[in-house]
């Protein structure tokens, strides 16, 4: 002890007794030092009482912590549910403020089976009004002694006044935030959907989710929807709405299985309209889960057929190595082991870039390619995004279908849309790329301005190479298969492509899924158009042909005719003079 | 404001005592009785009593109870010791009693009627049993010739048995838990520390074989489907509907189901009405006094204020986690109030007691003043 203390009296074993008692002396000390109380340690297990209480207390406050945000079982989903705010979600309107998605208050019943004094007359009341409702697992659910259960969610003002009426003890009413989308299809692939519980389930919805809403609810800091504030897409509800008419009308006079079209702003890399046909209501999203209901733009992955030559067109003069009056030899089919690549349209002689592209020449894009070597083409592709998963806010993504030994016959494959499979956006973004000027830019459905865009943009080529790519998807518009979607005005520009698709591991003659990708307008782009048509069918009206010019361009160009006004694309009664200078200058092909 | 410069009966004691921990316990009881306001009324309603009839009688009780807590830390150590035995061997009287001549209430003699008013004496038996321990303990410490290890001895089977008979299974337990704690405290070998340790451990299983109530309660708590939980149940839903806020109060429902709302289970209604965050709070109450205490009780320097200031620590502290430890179901279901907060005007008394022995003890003291008679130790064995 190094302090003196009082009450320590006990002796010190005087020296000279220990050695004296032997082994029974100590044995005897020992016994004594058992029963000693010894009051000096005293302060020690104070202090362990202290460290013992402590442990207590820690103990109750971590269980009140743990009972705090405690989930889980029927406790929780009566929380969730008896705070009138449910889970309250913020609006989703359009580019202009339209009101895309929104909360409205309903009514649930419920009841506390432990409190229901008759269950079988319980029964009977409820499912009188309630008449779908299966009357013999609603009694065995009522028969138990739990303290809540749900009779049916949201209810119609109606039916609450009836069961009020009814009086049974034990049944009551919650108010709930359920979800309604005012504009039904309009964007559904955009918008998702959120389930009865007002969580989202798919699309922004559920991208909202993830945005830390549901913590913040979960610890009770939201309580109104009123707290939220709206989420502002990129999307134009007008543009959406037209152009989901459009692909209707398109998809029945084809025949097509599905149709989707995209509309890209290529300055701010906002999606302007996204739909895919067929699409479900997500008021009512029991369809939204089937197969055919996928996002075709965003999920669906798709060899985009001749509308990626552009993309192989433009590595081939960004690479310095060809300019636009380079030739390539398409006299004779190129020759791989047993596979041949012909041209659709073969011209059988010598021709130069924007042949090439007007004509859509697979064999001028595959020597393209295979010229400039497998890495070169590579790497191009996975600098333009085509490579990797796109990841937009959508939740709902899909990597594309890369071959896994790329040799030399998959480079002049992909060099003209086939042995590739991408989501149609992510060709949408290299391919606005490709026109913007250069940057490549990621999709976004949320509203931003061009400032913010440029931000987070790479550049992929040249401003040259871009102004290389208008002027031959104008040229193509003027010229070749893109012609029925050159809207007068509009100065439009595009590529078409035509797909064989893969049915039963060949592809099939005649089964094809036809892509075009638009720009407008073509001198000074702004927007990119992409419409794809699954499966079109010939009509008399296309003379028997199904190719992406007879169907997916001129629908484009209904598309274009209709929402170039809502889309700020002002007409233009006269063609631009020098839209594309250096064009002129190089003095290529076309510009006499 | 009192004078440091006077000399005064209040001015010493003001200036003397634990201002923070006098402030804690006054706080305590505030809080106790805003509580009350939440638990009180329907258990009020359900037995036919007026509606605040629990809040007023505690409101009360409140200002003798505080005027007792103050008297009594104005004493000193030896007028304690003596008030204790008082105290102790009246309880123990009215105990033995209220088992021969009081009336049976749910199964059990506690209560007994004096003079018009029902007490439960074995309320005020706690704190005196404590002083009386510490003081046998440090008495045996010092002087080991006398038989004072004998009396703590004693003192203890002298104490449960009656209520054993009563039969009081939480109270046994408590202080059966504390005279061991203290003996812990007054320096028993770590031989007898596992030893008793041990012993405890068989009682335990003796009882779960031998007595059947425990036994259910126990089973219930390790098996929930087990028989009926329906107390434990509504206490969790409570803390559920409650979340972090609380419903605010007078809006807690829950309470109108939950037996025993007004002393057992506050804390649970406090929970749905107040919330979770102002338990938090209660909890800190709680453990600032038991910490504060003991650090106090290990910076006195005298043997027997040491040992007592832990022994009422440790009861108040073991009754407050033990109760509120049963409220959010890490315990089994076990009758044991919240100091201060439960509603019961014996049991209210009988902490005012405790707190002002806490309070008297605590003070800081020259130390000529702790052995008013000079003592010269005398080597043992000599």
């Amino acid at each position: 002890m190094s302090t003196p203390d009082r009450d320590q009296t006990e002796p010190t074993q005087s020296p000279d007794e220990a050695p004296s008692r032997g082994l029974i002396g100590g044995l005897v000390a020992g016994l004594r030092e058992l029963f000693r109380l010894r009051g000096d340690k005293g302060r020690a297990r104070i202090g362990l009482a202290a460290f013992a209480f402590t442990i207590l207390f820690a103990a109750l406050a971590g269980r009140l912590v743990q009972l705090g945000i405690d989930t889980g079982g029927e406790e929780t989903m009566r929380r969730a549910s008896v705070s009138s705010l449910g889970t309250a979600r913020p609006d989703i309107v359009d580019r202009n403020g339209e009101i895309l998605a929104t909360d409205v208050m309903s009514y649930s019943v419920f009841a506390e089976p432990r409190n229901i004094i008759d269950p079988d007359e319980a029964t009977e009341l409820l499912t009188a009004v309630f008449t779908d409702l299966d009357a013999r697992r609603l009694r065995d659910r009522l028969s138990t002694d739990r303290g809540f259960i749900w009779v049916k969610r949201e209810i119609s003002p109606r039916q609450r006044a009836e069961v009020h009426r009814l009086g049974i003890p034990g049944v009551g009413f919650l108010p709930e935030h359920k979800r309604v989308y005012p504009n039904g299809f309009a964007a559904a692939h955009v918008l998702g959907y959120a389930n009865v519980d007002n969580e989202g389930i798919a699309g922004i919805e559920k991208w909202i989710d993830g945005q830390g809403l549901q913590d913040l609810e979960g610890v009770g800091l939201l309580k109104t929807a009123a707290d939220l504030a709206p989420v502002e897409l990129s999307v134009d509800l007008r543009v959406q709405h037209a152009m989901r008419d459009e692909l209707l009308k398109a998809k029945k006079e084809f025949r097509a299985i599905a149709a989707a079209g995209l509309v890209l702003d290529v300055r701010t890399g906002e999606v302007v309209a996204l739909v895919s046909l067929p699409d479900f209501d997500p008021n009512n999203p029991v369809d939204a889960q089937k197969d055919e209901n996928i996002n075709r733009i965003n999920v669906g992955v798709y060899e985009m057929g001749s509308t990626l030559k552009a993309l192989t067109v433009a590595m081939a003069l960004d690479s310095q190595k060809f300019n636009i009056n380079s030739t390539f030899d398409a006299r004779a089919p190129l020759q791989f082991g047993r596979q041949r690549i012909r041209d659709y349209r073969g011209q059988n002689r010598v021709l130069n870039v924007p042949e090439v592209f007007v004509h859509s020449s697979n064999i001028g894009t595959a020597r393209m390619a295979l010229e400039l070597g497998i890495e070169h083409h590579r790497e191009f592709l996975r600098r333009t995004g085509q490579l990797e998963r796109l990841r937009t806010e959508l939740p709902e993504n899909a990597a594309p279908l890369v071959p896994r030994r790329w040799t030399e016959v998959n480079t002049a494959t992909i060099a003209f849309g086939h042995g590739l499979a991408m989501a149609p956006l992510q060709a949408a973004m290299a391919t606005a790329a490709l026109v913007n000027g250069g940057y490549l830019i990621t999709p976004t459905f949320l509203k931003r301005s061009e400032d913010q865009a440029r931000r987070n943009a790479t550049r992929v080529i040249t401003e040259e190479t871009s102004e290389a790519m208008r002027y031959m998807m104008r040229l193509n518009a003027e010229r070749g298969s893109a012609g029925n979607s050159s809207i007068a005005g509009f100065y439009v520009g595009g590529k078409t492509g035509s797909a064989q698709k893969v049915v039963n591991g060949r592809y099939a003659e005649g089964v094809l899924l036809t892509t075009f990708f638009a720009v407008a307008p073509a001198d000074d782009p702004r927007y990119l158009f992409l419409t794809i048509l699954d499966e079109p069918k010939a009509t008399p009206n296309t003379h028997g042909f199904n190719t992406a010019g007879w169907n997916a361009a001129p629908t484009t160009g209904n598309i274009i005719k209709r929402t170039a006004h809502l889309l700020d694309i002002p007409p233009r009664f006269n063609p631009p003079e020098q839209p594309f200078p250096l064009m002129t200058r190089l003095g290529a092909w076309g510009t006499q | 404001m009192v004078s440091r410069a006077q000399r005064s009966l209040v001015g010493d004691w003001w200036w003397t005592i634990d201002r923070s921990l006098l402030a804690a316990l006054c706080g305590l009881m505030v809080i106790g009785l805003v509580m009350l306001m939440g638990g009180g009324p329907p258990v009020a309603s359900r037995i036919g009593l007026s509606t605040f009839h629990f809040v007023e009688r505690q409101a009360l009780f409140l200002l003798p109870a505080l005027l007792l807590l103050v008297i009594i830390s104005f004493l000193d150590a030896r007028l304690i010791r003596r008030l204790a035995l008082f105290v102790y061997c009246a309880g123990m009287v009215l105990v033995v009693a209220a088992i021969q001549y009081g009336p049976e209430i749910k199964g059990a003699h506690r209560w007994i009627s004096l003079m018009g008013v029902s007490i439960q004496p074995s309320e005020f038996v706690k704190p005196a049993f404590v002083i009386l321990t510490a003081w046998a303990f440090s008495e045996a410490a010092r002087r080991p010739d006398l038989p004072a290890v004998w009396i703590a001895f004693a003192l203890l089977p002298l104490t449960i048995t009656p209520l054993i008979l009563q039969p009081d299974f939480g109270q046994t337990m408590l202080i059966t838990a504390v005279w061991a704690g203290m003996f812990f405290i007054a320096g028993l070998h770590w031989f007898w520390v596992m030893g008793l340790g041990g012993i405890g451990v068989i009682g335990i299983i003796g009882a779960y074989n031998l007595l059947p109530h425990v036994r259910e309660r126990i089973t219930r708590f390790l098996d929930s489907d087990a028989g009926d939980t329906f107390q434990v149940d509504m206490a969790l839903e409570s803390f559920a509907r409650g979340g972090w806020l609380g419903r605010g109060p007078g809006e807690g429902t829950v309470k109108r189901v939950l037996p025993d709302a007004h002393t057992d289970f506050i804390f649970a209604v406090t929970a749905e009405e107040f919330g979770i965050a102002v338990c938090l709070v209660i909890v800190v109450i709680y453990a600032f006094i038991v910490l504060r205490g003991l650090l106090l009780a290990g910076r006195n320097e005298d043997a027997f204020s040491r040992l007592a200031v832990s022994g009422l620590l440790l009861m108040f502290g073991l009754q407050a986690t033990i109760n509120m430890m049963v409220n959010v179901n890490l315990l089994p279901a076990k009758g044991m109030t919240l100091p201060f907060i439960s509603y019961g005007g014996s049991s209210l008394f009988s902490l005012a007691l405790a707190a002002g022995f806490l309070i008297a003890l605590t003070r800081k003291r020259p130390r000529a003043r702790l052995q008013p008679r000079a003592y010269v130790p005398r080597p043992a064995g000599a």
